[in-house]
């Protein structure tokens, strides 16, 4: 176990605010577009920003271990409003900004908020509409005044407003109430409350501690040599472990410059001026992102989609190999040169990866073909497994070791191992102290030594030494008759097709496996356009017989690629329908991070997941649907389901249940 | 953005007033001696059937029509006819009941067109973009990313607006005439041929623009919800005539409103 544990270090973010302020005061700390023009801050004008605003919250009565909610898209006012509150003893609760208010309601009174510190008017009337329910919130203070001149302003004030309060303060004296509190905080305190959008029941306030955050984000960052250098984009919600310890973190301890985009619609313009070095990023995003791509070629002229297939091959056949600086011959070395000019370095530039040394990909499998696909443009996207309880990092795939099915080796000063039942636990100095106010909850996680059940099954690949993830533990079921069920695995494989969009696999104590998938509007939509299909919305199409029978052939290939893997090969798909309504987080189908709720998606199309098993050919169904502002609507409409091929398992003779 | 500057003229004073304007298109009769007045501060609405001369009065107010009879009273200048130079100059600006964008340019040069009326620098400095010419426009691009900002339209900035969704060319088009800074703002039918998403960010932007910048602000709309909640007083046209002037609420109870929306024998 290498990594530098012996070694002190500044063991809180305000201190380390200081530190990089007095060492790289003049360099970049965070910059943000507005108004068209990145504007920057350097560590020293962030400190000066940061502390004004510490002092006006202290005037407004914050308290050391109060708690300050942070509400709304990345800006460099709600990260520095985690410093200040952090400089004053208080704990920051970043929240998902766009949960609905009844969400929303259930957190910050769980955390028993004090002060909460939005981005705009929406979350400010979000905020308002649930008051009543949040007796302890004592002031909201809002960054982007607009539309709210007009409110009443008791205890709504605008970040300008505190700030002004804190440096209307006499200086010297109020510099030195700020050193001696920032002085006063250490490592084994709370550093922040992260609640895990939970993919059943209730959100869990995750607790975890300076040294947990900082000693997770320093091994981090000599796992993966980064320096001062680098440069990031702060994208991902801020509620989400990820972003926190990358936007945060690993830039309070390395001193490297976090940029916040114009808006959310702007992310991959704003990250190609930028040019990040290091990414992070969800499956999902680097799937929008090649799907557009495709989309895109279909409609462009033939020699340009010719160039892109050719070069796309060579790519394929060679890029990886060369990223991993394996011995090639000189002719591929030559063509993925041309390659490169003509194809690959305009794409890596349209998506803002020019000069990216590490990319992440984690929160769920990738699907191979995508993997690759950047592999082989010379982007070095990596896996990583990680959890909110473990500040992220439990394993990485280090350089050169990689592989599209596995997340890696684990981190530094991380200890890994499998139980009998084939569950993954782990144990590191970045492991939570526990759920707020749920001790029962901490008990059944977390075990008196320190170790932590994951919920994820997985196994050591002996050949590499890498962790492999199958499914979550409590998912891997079985058939009625014994046979081997992992949801996910099936579910992965379907929507590793660019036309579909989500899948939910049944199984677990039934007679066969049958699927519900949703379909990419995208990607279908601009399928439709090319072959004449017209449609007027999103049902219309999802049930048009001809995209019934394109799913249909992928769910073949599934099935052909599932009888070749032994244990796997009784779990193929019998039946499945293409759900009429998009899978959606503000109807509790999808969490936050966009991951479906099996549990709750059965039971909410009960009707349809009895029609896969009663043999219809065709059910009713009725869903309602809740839009942003809580009103409810009702979507219905009569959803056909098809019968599928079985392909006899390629190892028949195996023994079942030898997987891992 | 300024606030506008209003020559003196407080909210709540007569911002513009029109007195028996009378318009013919040859034999038609579009507007039959119409008076009402808008108040500086205020948004108000210009409601009736379809035909009822409603487009008709906005073109008399900036000055693409000339009526026949009547007067024109502009922060307290007397005219039978306004001149669109001169409504332009003096601070109104308006959007279209059909888009009027130039299709092929984007969303910025579209609403940095407008502040062309606001250079000053001499042709010579604007051909070599340098020195006087390019500070000035620096300084006009700043209000312009701020109506961006203020409008939303980042991620549209640097898209020819004839690739824009509908919605987001109505959008273009209110950032064009915020661009210049008007004191008077007149829109024609701004939400016409959206959904209900579209209304209520385009409603929420018309009462920012007035909140924020307290332009005044008259605009024709079909879509009655959207009038009643926006406007502060209506004015009712039907067949050229003015037929009910006053509050939404007021509007709403008159008995000729409610025969000329469900239509009776004339």
């Amino acid at each position: 176990m290498r990594g530098e544990a012996t070694t002190t270090y500044t063991d809180t973010f305000p201190k380390l605010l200081l530190m990089n302020a007095a060492q790289r005061g003049h360099r970049p700390a965070m910059r943000e577009k507005d108004l068209g023009i990145w504007q920057a801050w350097t560590w020293e004008q962030v400190l000066d920003e940061v502390r004004a605003f510490a002092l006006g919250l202290k005037e407004l009565g914050l308290a050391r271990d109060d708690k300050v909610a942070i509400v709304g898209n990345n800006r460099p006012r709600l990260y520095w409003s985690m410093c200040a509150a952090q400089s004053v003893g208080a704990v920051p609760v970043p929240v998902y900004q766009d949960s609905v208010a009844d969400e929303m309601a259930y957190v910050l009174a769980h955390a028993g908020v004090k002060i909460a510190v939005v981005e705009n008017q929406e979350q400010v009337d979000k905020l308002l509409s649930i008051s009543e329910r949040l007796p302890e919130l004592a002031y909201i203070i809002y960054d982007e005044a607009r539309g709210l001149r007009d409110y009443d302003h008791t205890r709504l004030k605008s970040f300008a407003d505190v700030q002004k309060i804190g440096r209307a303060l006499d200086p010297r004296s109020s510099a030195l109430w700020w050193q001696d509190s920032i002085s006063k905080g250490k490592g084994a305190d709370l550093c922040v409350i992260l609640y895990t959008s939970g993919t059943t029941g209730r959100p869990k306030g995750v607790m975890l501690t300076y040294d947990n955050v900082i000693r997770s984000s320093r091994n981090a960052n000599a796992y993966d040599k980064l320096d001062e250098n680098e440069e990031v984009i702060a994208y991902l919600p801020m509620a989400w472990v990820g972003d926190h310890i990358f936007s945060y973190a690993q830039s309070y301890c390395s001193g490297y410059c976090v940029n916040c985009p114009e808006t959310p619609e702007t992310i991959i313009e704003d990250r190609r001026e930028i040019g990040t070095t290091y990414a992070f990023a969800p499956p999902r995003i680097y799937e929008n992102l090649l799907t557009l791509t495709m989309v895109r070629m279909e409609d462009a002229s033939a020699i340009k989609r010719k160039v892109f297939h050719y070069f796309m091959r060579v790519a394929r056949r060679w890029g990886e190999k060369i990223l991993n600086k394996e011995r090639v011959p000189l002719y591929a070395r030559f063509l993925y040169w041309l390659g490169n000019i003509v194809v690959y370095a305009p794409l890596k530039n349209r998506y803002g990866f020019s000069r990216v040394r590490v990319a992440y990909t984690a929160g769920e499998a990738i699907g191979p073909e995508i993997f690759r696909y950047y592999r082989a443009l010379g982007i070095n996207l990596k896996q990583l497994y990680g959890q909110t309880e473990a500040s992220v990092y439990v394993t990485a795939q280090p350089d050169g070791e990689i592989f599209a099915d596995s997340v890696g080796k684990p981190n530094y000063e991380v200890e890994v191992k499998i139980d009998d039942k084939g569950e993954v636990l782990y144990r590191s100095p970045g492991v939570f102290t526990g759920y707020y106010k749920d001790p029962d909850k901490t008990a059944e996680t977390k075990t008196p030594d320190g170790w932590v059940r994951s919920g994820d099954a997985g196994f050591f690949d002996p050949k590499s030494g890498h962790l492999k993830i199958i499914d979550r533990a409590k998912d891997v079921g079985r058939l009625k008759d014994g046979t081997l069920f992992a949801p996910k695995y099936i579910e992965n494989k379907l929507k590793f097709y660019p036309n579909i969009r989500e899948a939910v696999a049944l199984g677990d104590k039934r007679d066969f496996v049958s699927v519900m998938l949703n379909i990419d509007p995208v990607a279908v939509g601009s399928w439709a356009e090319r072959n004449n299909v017209t449609f007027g919305s999103y049902q219309e199409l999802a049930a048009h017989p001809k995209v019934y029978d394109m799913l249909a052939a992928h769910v073949d290939e599934v099935n052909r690629s599932l009888s070749e893997e032994g244990p796997m090969a009784g779990a193929q798909i019998r039946r499945f329908l293409i759900l009429h309504k998009e899978l959606d987080a503000d109807d509790g189908e999808l969490t936050r991070t966009m991951k479906v709720r099996r549990g709750f998606i059965v039971e909410r199309y009960g009707p349809l997941a009895a029609g896969l098993y009663d043999g219809s050919k065709e059910v009713d169904a009725s869903t309602e649907v809740t839009f942003e502002d809580g009103r409810k609507g009702a979507i219905s409409g009569r959803v056909k389901i098809r019968d599928m091929r079985v392909y006899p398992s390629a190892t028949a003779q195996a023994p079942v249940g030898k997987a891992a | 953005m300024r606030a506008p500057s209003g020559a003196g003229i407080a909210a709540g004073d007569v911002l513009l007033a029109v007195e028996g304007v009378s318009l013919a298109f040859g034999g038609v009769k579009a507007i039959t001696g119409v008076s009402f007045d808008i108040r500086k501060g205020e948004i108000r609405a210009i409601i009736g059937p379809n035909g009822a001369g409603k487009t008709s009065m906005l073109n008399v107010i900036n000055g693409f029509y000339h009526p026949q009879a009547g007067r024109i009273t502009f922060k307290g200048t007397t005219r039978k006819a306004m001149r669109p130079h001169a409504a332009a100059a003096g601070g109104i600006a308006r959007t279209f009941q059909n888009v009027a964008l130039f299709k092929s340019m984007t969303t910025l040069d579209n609403i940095m067109a407008a502040r062309a009326l606001k250079m000053h620098k001499s042709f010579f400095w604007q051909i070599f973009r340098y020195g006087p010419a390019l500070r000035e426009e620096v300084e006009h691009r700043k209000t312009v990313e701020e109506i961006i900002d203020f409008l939303e339209i980042e991620h549209i900035r640097r898209i020819p607006v004839g690739k824009l969704p509908y919605g987001l060319q109505k959008r273009v088009e209110l950032g064009r005439a915020l661009a210049m800074e008007p004191d008077l703002l007149l829109l024609d039918e701004p939400m016409a041929g959206m959904n209900l998403e579209e209304k209520e960010d385009m409603s929420r932007f018309v009462i920012d623009v007035n909140n924020q910048y307290g332009t005044t602000i008259a605009l024709i709309e079909h879509d009655m919800g959207v009038v009643m909640d926006l406007s502060d007083r209506v004015v009712v046209l039907d067949h050229g005539c003015k037929i009910a002037d006053g509050t939404p609420n007021e509007v709403k109870k008159d008995q000729a409103v409610i025969d000329a929306y469900l239509g009776i024998a004339h």
